[in-house]
Formats: C-alpha cells, structure tokens, sequence
C-alpha cells in the first residue's frame, strides 16, 4: 500500500472521485493549472481537463455561489477556498444557501457541495492564515463538518462528503498537511512515511461521516480532540505518562456522541481540546453535551484547553498554539478532580 | 463647534427629485424613441455594444404601434396569451394582496406595473430554460402554467402546501418547472444561476439560465461575483436588473443609478447591455430572445435592465404614500404594460374592449375559484395543517441523530 502525505492522500481523494464520477468537478484560486497553492489538486487539470479542475477568480461568493448552482443542476462541485481565514466571502451564500437550499424547497433541490478550506496555525500564517472557523459552521443547521487528522482518514473522509447529498465543510489541518506535527517544537517533525495512517489504499474507500475513532485507548481521562490538535494530544498523553483515551472526533456535525459518551462513562474525566477561539467555541458545545451525557460519571469539571480569545498572534504564535504542556496541565487538574 | 474650513469637503447624498406632496417629475431622463434602437448581430461583440447601455430598446410607441428592428412580429394568438397571462398575474396579486389585509396570510408581494418582465421572459425563453427569481417573478410561474392554487397553498403555508409551510409566502419553488426556490436574501441567486448555466455547458446541456435581481440589489457583492463569473467562462445566462425604481423606500439614485444605468454595469465586465422600456411587452420579449439566441450559440451572458415602475408598494409591509407621490405610478412616462400591449392588440384590430373586459373578468373569475378551493384547504394558522416533527425533515438527506432528540424534545 502506497505512503502519502495528507495532501497526497486529498489529491487521491479527488482523483479517484473524478475518474469514477463525471459529474465530480473541482474549482477554486490556483486550483487549476498550478494544483493549488497547497498542491492538492496537482496534476488533476492534466489529467482530467480545465473543464473539471479549473482556476477562480479571487471571489470565494462567486465560488460558492457558482458551485451551489452546480451542485442544483446535479454535478458534484468540490470548491477550494484557499484558506479557511478567507471563507468570510462565502458565508452568506454557504449558510443562508447551501445549507437551506434542501429545507425551503422541501427537497425539490438539493446541494451536494464540498468546500474545502485549510485551517489552522502553527504555520507563522498570522490572523488571516491560521484560523479555526469550525464553530461558525457547526452552529449552522443543513451543513455537514468535518475534519480528517490523518491521511487516511483524510482520503475516506473525502471522499464520504463528495458523495454526501449535503454541502460538507471539509476542513483541512493544513499544519499536518505534510506530517504529523504534535507541537512538540523541539524535535523534528517525523514524516508522515513513519506513521501507520499514512499508509493508503490506491482506489476508493471510504471513511463514514459521524464515526469518531478512538486513536488512543485508555483508563484515566478522555481527550476529545480533532484535526492537528489529535497528535499534540497523543505526545501529550506520552509525554506525561497519563493514559489518556484519545478521541478523534472526525465529524463535528453530525457528531458521535455515542463513542465519546461510552469513553467519559469510563473515564469519568473529560479534557476537549481545540485551536480555535475558546468563547462559543466547538469545545463548549461538547463540553454541554459531555455534561449532559455523563453528568454523574463524571469526576471532576470538564478542561478546555483551546486558542484563546484573541486574533492569532504572528510572533507570539507559539504562546497562542494549544502544546502539550498545556494539554498535560489540563490532563492533570481532571486527574486531581 | 469649529468654524467650517474654506476648502472643506462635502458629502453626497443621493436624493430622488420628488417626496411626498410633490408632483412627480421624471423630467430627468431622455427616452428614444420607439424603433430607433438598431438590432445588432446575436454575435456581436460586448464592445460594440456599449450605447446599449445608456438607450432603450421600445418598440411599442404610445398609440400601440410597434416600430423598429425590434419588433419581434409575435403571432396575434400570442400576444392575447401574453395579455392573458398578465391579466391573470394581476388578478392573481389583487386577491393575494387582499388576502393578506384579510388576516389569511401574513405577507404578500405584487408586481403590479412589472408584469411585462416575467411574463414576456417566460414566453421568450424555452419551457425547461431554468429561472434563478427574485420574489417579484410569479408571472414566470404562471406563464408556465403552475397552478394557482399551489401557489395559493404556499402562501397560505396551508396543508397542502408544496414548500411544507418553512416558507415566507411567495418564496416559490418548482423545479419541474425550471423554477429556482426563492430565497428572500438579495442577490445570492445571481451567482446560482450563473453556476446552473455553467454545469448546463459542461454537461453537454441545451438548456440556459436566467437570473432576475431588482436595482437595488445591484449593489449586493453576489450580483459583481455572478457578473465577474458569467464574463470570465462565458455562461450561458441571461442577468436581468429589474429597475422598478424603488427598493422599498430608496430611490434607484442610492443603488448608483444617478451617475449611470444598471444596464452599464454590464460595460467593465465585458458583458453586452441591453436595456429595454420594460413595460413594453414586445421590447422585453424581443431582448430576452436576443439574449437566449446569444446564450444559446455559446456567446455568453446578457445583462438586461428592465426599465420600469414599482406601481404597488414593496410589499404587504411597506406604505410607498410615506416617501414617493401618491401619484407617481400614474405619471411614469412608459405608461402600464397591461395597458399597452392591449392597446397593440386593438390597434392590430386583434382584440376589442370588450374581448378585454371578458379576459379580465375571466381572470377574476380563475382566481376566485382557485382561491376558493385553496381557502378551504386552509390559510394561515390553521392548527395541525403541518405535523411538528415535520419541522425536522429534509434540514438533512438523513435526519442525525440531534434532530431525532430535539424532535422527541418537542413530543413531535
């Protein structure tokens, strides 16, 4: 079985997809003949065509708005926003469109839609590279979000939203794009031919939208992560010789309450960790569930260890970065609870 | 306070000519005359097209005559269905507009004076072209012979309601029709539709687009991100700018129509204007089939503003008598597009006052049945006209399992 990065594993997604569907179609800033400033649509212009991987104008309204109208017709869009920090654009026509297109025509039209976007820092992006929208999406009802960690997952979880019959946000942890950095910024970041999910089958497969994955058992506290923020919670975990059960939420809307629930019942101890914006964060939404879910197992108050409050900091990107001292911190306090 | 500077500088801010209490005055505005607009080549280039967005396509002159290149030499059995038809638009909005003083329903919205446009488009473009509305194109709608009672139940948001009561009334969808849900958010489907046309070209498809937008909504981003689409992959769509004059209370000056026209957006896109009297039937008809025929040919897009008069208030809502002359409608210079094609029709000797007074009682009579019928199927506020737990279908394809809690939440 091959090995390939993230973006490798994408662009796999969307060959494969293209070949097997004439109807899947992909746009977006310098999707086309240059394959993405991120290169997950290399080579795919060459192979299919300008027709079906083609470059946008800088309008993310126009892109999306385009592609909700193809996706009305019946084609199958996968738009690129270039980074997530530049979806604002597109918000109205995604939540006030896309996602109730299917509602207010009581199903006379559909939006099968996925809009990629890269999201996250730790790349020295500043505030308009490095944000975590999630929480503007999951509070939107009629869209589907998800957020793959490994390529793996990346490539399955893919290709499930282009075959979804909703828009699916798919956003991608751009700073694990090329290996599984785990905020441990002391030490080189390891390929990602040296980690197990990077291993990826050639044709299609495919990941289901709503199913967690436990990628870490354990007995003493639960740690409800996704995207980058899964490895750093594993080096943390290893780091402090807690034995953490590290739960990769995979979907955020429609979440799998089921497997975190199961896993806090046990634990008794919850650390959700994310990077973007702790207020009306993605956290305080679990954080709400968990509590409602498991309120009498639960040993101690429930840790948030997020990005805080602030625009992200370009020199202090660091400080901002939810590292592993602080996920061991918040592992600690629910230990002591 | 300090003392104004010599050189200050001064702030613009659009004002129409006339307020309540005045007398209307549309003296500002130089109209062609009707014929005198040249046809140009389906092909011709947006360039050459340019003068197009500062005249005005009329074919209809004041006495019901239709002069010039234009004239698209319709059929007389056609002319009296699109008479009909606008007759019947109208009907249709008289009794939906009482409807709502009635307490049946909570909002309605005409387009009186604006018939013309929807009705006259729809019979130019093919059956199965799709239709990206706003929420004044029902004449779209009836010209396509959906039927009125659906379009009652919506409104109504009654049991028998095909957008299952989730809609405000008048926000139509049809897709066997070709019929785009209505939005109710200004300017989102003009994108839409230039995306619809797109997937249509790189299906292999035949079928075009058409997008109607008011002149307000112009100034909407959506609007220049549809337009910049259209012009770089040269959709198949026609953009059509409804200047009915008037968003809701703002004058067509605060959307940016006092140092230019709507049809010259078209101009820095590279898309051909064309702008036409739009409450002349033939003229309308004649550019939409310019425009389709280009379309259709692989020549691109078209931006059409229609030239015309919000005769009626925004909608249910909105009291026009609080910021425009009571009697505004009635000094348009372009006159009722109801009224003029009429007149084409006598003067073609096609059609009688009395032929018409018979159409418009039969119009009457259409509507009163279907509202009828509608009525006793249910208006607005009607106990158990939708189950609760509908409110959780089609949000999603399969409904997760959070709207399955909040639903049994609801005892739905």
């Amino acid at each position: 079985m091959p090995s390939m990065t993230m973006i490798q594993a994408l662009n796999s997604a969307l060959d494969t997809m293209m070949s097997r569907d004439p109807n899947v179609l992909t746009f977006g800033e310098d999707v086309g003949y240059f394959g993405g400033v991120f290169r997950v649509t290399e080579h795919l212009q060459e192979k299919y065509g300008a027709k079906r991987c083609f470059d946008a104008p800088i309008n993310e309204t126009g892109i999306a708005g385009a592609a909700i109208g193809m996706a009305v017709y019946g084609l199958r869009p996968v738009i690129e926003i270039q980074f997530a920090d530049y979806m604002y654009p597109a918000y109205d026509q995604l939540v006030s469109e896309a996602a109730r297109i299917r509602y207010r025509s009581a199903a006379d039209y559909t939006v099968p839609l996925t809009v990629r976007m890269p999201y996250g820092g730790g790349i020295y992006g500043g505030q308009t590279h490095s944000q975590s929208p999630e929480a503007l999406f999951t509070h939107v009802a009629g869209l589907k979000t998800v957020i793959p960690s490994t390529p793996y997952d990346a490539k399955g979880l893919l290709i499930s939203a282009i075959e979804d019959d909703d828009p699916v946000i798919f956003l991608e942890p751009k700073r694990v794009y090329n290996g599984p950095f785990d905020g441990r910024r002391d030490r080189p970041v390891q390929p990602w031919s040296k980690h197990a999910a990077s291993e990826v089958p050639d044709g299609y497969y495919k990941i289901p939208l709503g199913k967690a994955n436990i990628v870490r058992a354990g007995a003493d506290c639960t740690v409800l992560a996704y995207g980058t923020m899964v490895h750093v919670a594993l080096a943390a975990a290893e780091d402090a010789g807690i034995d953490a059960e590290v739960i990769d939420l995979r979907t955020l809307v429609p979440l799998d309450i089921e497997t975190i629930v199961q896993s806090v019942a046990k634990t008794g101890r919850c650390v959700i960790v994310h990077e973007a914006t702790r207020t009306s964060g993605f956290g305080a939404e679990l954080s709400a569930l968990v509590q409602e879910h498991c309120f009498y197992k639960l040993e101690a108050p429930i840790q948030r260890v997020t990005g805080f409050d602030t625009p992200y900091p370009h020199a202090l990107e660091w400080d901002y970065f939810p590292t592993p001292p602080r996920i061991i911190k918040a592992m600690r306090r629910v230990m002591e609870g | 306070m300090s003392s104004r500077k010599p050189n200050a500088l001064e702030m613009h801010v659009p004002a129409p000519r006339a307020r309540p209490g005045d007398k209307p005055d549309f003296s500002g505005w130089s109209l062609p005359e009707p014929g005198a607009t040249p046809r140009p080549d389906v092909d011709a280039s947006a360039g050459e097209m340019r003068d197009y967005a500062y005249g005005l396509v009329r074919v209809l002159d004041m006495e019901g005559n239709a002069l010039g290149p234009w004239a698209p030499h319709l059929p007389p059995e056609n002319l009296r269905r699109g008479l009909k038809t606008m007759l019947l638009t109208r009907a249709f909005d008289e009794r939906m507009h009482r409807a709502q003083r009635q307490g049946k329903t909570s909002f309605y919205m005409q387009c009186f004076g604006e018939e013309a446009v929807s009705v006259a488009q729809a019979m130019a473009l093919h059956p199965d072209d799709m239709c990206f509305p706003s929420y004044r194109q029902q004449g779209v709608l009836i010209t396509r012979d959906y039927p009125l009672i659906d379009m009652m139940h919506q409104i109504y948001s009654n049991a028998k309601d095909p957008m299952k009561g989730r809609q405000l009334p008048v926000m139509y969808s049809s897709k066997k029709d070709g019929f785009f849900s209505v939005s109710g958010n200004l300017a989102t489907q003009v994108p839409q539709a230039v995306g619809w046309a797109l997937a249509s070209a790189y299906s292999g498809d035949v079928r075009i687009a058409s997008t109607w937008l008011g002149e307000g909504s112009t100034a909407e981003g959506d609007f220049h991100a549809g337009m910049t689409f259209a012009s770089v992959y040269r959709a198949p769509v026609l953009i059509n700018v409804v200047n009915n004059q008037w968003a809701i209370s703002s004058f067509q000056g605060i959307a940016g129509g006092e140092n230019t026209t709507f049809a010259a957006r078209a101009v820095g896109y590279g898309i051909p204007p064309l702008r036409v009297d739009g409450n002349d039937f033939l003229a309308v008809y004649a550019v939409t089939q310019w425009a389709a025929e280009r379309a259709r040919s692989n020549l691109g897009p078209t931006l059409i503003e229609h030239f015309t008069y919000r005769a009626g208030p925004h909608s249910t809502s909105d009291d026009p008598a609080r910021y425009r002359p009571a009697d505004e409608a009635r000094a348009w210079p372009l006159g009722d597009p109801v009224e003029r094609l009429k007149q084409h029709l006598i003067t073609l000797g096609e059609w009688s006052e009395e032929q018409h007074r018979t159409a418009q009682e039969a119009a009457v009579e259409t509507v009163r049945t279907a509202g009828r019928e509608a009525e006793k199927v249910g208006v607005l506020g009607v106990e158990g006209a939708h189950t609760r737990g509908s409110m959780f279908e089609d949000v999603y394809s399969e409904m997760p399992w959070h709207l399955k809690q909040q639903r049994d939440e609801l005892g739905a």
